[in-house]
């Protein structure tokens, strides 16, 4: 295929997917409504079939939801559908000269359209003990199973950031009869990804359910006894015993391959509206990417499962030589104890907040707002206010403070 | 098993068995039928598992929740008729249950 006829669309065209999560997942299925009906496959190298992550600290950890359920598709579905998996694949290189990548095996598969989707890793810390047993991170399935047999009646569990996934756990590890304590650097939780009112919510509702917190607090280290972590060493040199301990401080984009094969990268690797990289043969998905978000005049990683469905489906449909989907607003959501928070846009650039609702009763949102434009809303057991949140970010119009601030004036009008 | 049809907009139809103890949802998403996308896996949170439940149908699928029923009140297109298919638990009681898909979930 020459240069220039790349995203003209060529349903027969050979795809590769390298990686095999939601965003990868996603793409094979989106090629295959689209139409494509050229080669597909899809290089995992996790053993498991595409699944959802996000249940991982939530029922699925409660064990509310089993393997099968987390699957997107059954198995009997890419035998169908003609999606070739390489699951336990490692891909060691792109050659994008000759359009190939790769194996660890020693294979070597031609593409005329790659995916990229290798999503994101849990950040490690870099302190003495961090190897020890029972000393855990949350992203895999395999992560998730081990933090499970590890929690129960009785079971101290120690979490290292206060972050969704930290907050998610505790949640959970509460409903399974644990002690939980959250220990986190910042002097409040969520401090990098909610406002300060969300923060003292959570951190409150936590508090009240039996989770103990440490807040501006170093780690200096996980003490241990025959190989297994028995404590958490702070910068004070206090310790607090633990029989298990989650570490949930960020996570980073597997971006070497890119890297290496010459694709920009910057925290992830640097895609267009249409999830393309500078190559046009090569497109990048999901938790990896560093992408535009036009409504901001930014690019960002964004880190959600609407994110990679989202990229998923442009990659798709640029390869199908589909329309491009409508461009979507940035959400994401996070579920604990009775609690349903759901976030649209980001607070980009916003002035002032207004807080919508009754804190205390566990039923409210928080609207940030560049002037009189609504950038993100923070709504917790409040969807109303999310739907409608998010539509006027959307939409771009001003909206009236006041109206916005009476909860008697449903959002209904305050969005007309 | 319990035979659902999906059709989507543009009048395609999808004829699935679907297991008991699955969501309508679940059954479209694991069998790739497209128009239902379900970003949020099944939470309740995203409102873009839209669908139209045949009347004859309406009373056997139960009742909405408040979180359905806000989450539906903000959605495109909806009808006295829409649910969101992630809350619609699929028993032999729904063997033969219709539903048809919105233009779009966003």
């Amino acid at each position: 295929m020459a240069l220039s006829e790349a995203g003209t669309g060529d349903l027969n065209a050979r795809v590769v997917i390298v990686g095999a999560g939601h965003a990868g997942g996603s793409a094979a299925a989106f090629l295959r409504q689209y139409g494509h009906v050229g080669p597909i496959v899809l290089i995992g190298e996790e053993p498991l079939l595409p699944y959802q992550r996000p249940p991982l600290s939530k029922a699925w950890l409660k064990g509310e939801a089993d393997a099968d359920s987390l699957q997107l598709k059954p198995s009997s579905w890419y035998e169908e559908a003609g999606v070739s998996l390489r699951l336990g694949g490692v891909v060691v290189s792109i050659n994008r000269g000759a359009k190939t990548v790769s194996l660890a095996s020693g294979e070597t598969l031609p593409y005329d359209y790659l995916i990229l989707a290798t999503g994101a890793r849990a950040r490690a810390l870099p302190i003495p003990g961090a190897d020890l047993s029972g000393v855990l991170s949350l992203r895999t399935a395999a992560d998730a199973e081990a933090l499970k047999a590890a929690l129960g009646p009785g079971k101290r569990l120690a979490v290292i950031g206060g972050g969704y996934v930290g907050l998610e756990a505790a949640a959970s590890a509460r409903a399974l009869g644990g002690h939980v304590m959250i220990i986190e650097r910042e002097p409040r939780v969520l401090a990098r990804v909610a406002c300060e009112t969300l923060s003292t919510f959570f951190q409150d509702y936590h508090g009240a359910r039996g989770v103990a917190f440490e807040l501006d607090a170093g780690v200096a280290g996980f003490e241990g006894e025959n190989g297994h972590v028995t404590g958490v060493r702070f910068t004070d040199g206090r310790v607090v015993a633990c029989d298990v301990a989650l570490v949930g401080v960020g996570a980073i984009p597997n971006e070497e391959l890119a890297r290496d094969a010459g694709l920009e990268c910057a925290n992830g690797v640097v895609v267009d509206i249409e999830a393309r990289t500078a190559d046009p043969f090569v497109f990048a998905i999901g938790d990896l990417t560093h992408r535009p978000l036009p409504i901001y005049g930014r690019q960002f990683r964004l880190e959600s499962v609407p994110n990679a469905l989202e990229q998923a489906k442009q990659a798709a449909s640029a390869i199908a030589g589909k329309a491009m989907p409508p461009h979507e607003i940035p959400w994401f959501w996070s579920d604990q104890y009775d609690l349903k928070l759901q976030i649209a846009g980001l607070p980009f650039d916003a002035d002032r907040q207004v807080v919508r609702g009754d804190v205390a009763a566990a039923k409210f949102a928080v609207f940030h707002l560049k002037g009189d434009l609504v950038q993100a809303v923070e709504a917790v057991n409040a969807p109303p206010e999310f739907m409608a949140g998010k539509q006027l970010i959307a939409k771009r119009t001003p909206v009236s403070i006041e109206k916005l601030a009476d909860p008697t004036i449903s959002m209904k009008e305050v969005a007309a | 098993m319990a035979k659902i049809t999906y059709i989507e907009h543009d009048g395609t139809d999808h004829v699935i068995d679907v297991k008991p103890g699955l969501t309508v949802m679940e059954g479209a998403v694991k069998n790739n039928v497209p128009g239902i996308d379900a970003d949020c896996g099944g939470a309740c949170a995203c409102a873009t598992c839209h669908v139209y439940v045949d009347d004859a149908w309406i009373s056997k699928t139960g009742e909405k929740s408040a979180m359905e029923e806000s989450m539906l009140d903000f959605a495109e297109n909806v009808e006295p008729n829409s649910r969101l298919s992630c809350q619609i638990k699929v028993s032999d009681a729904l063997d033969g249950l219709v539903v048809r898909l919105p233009e779009s979930q966003h």
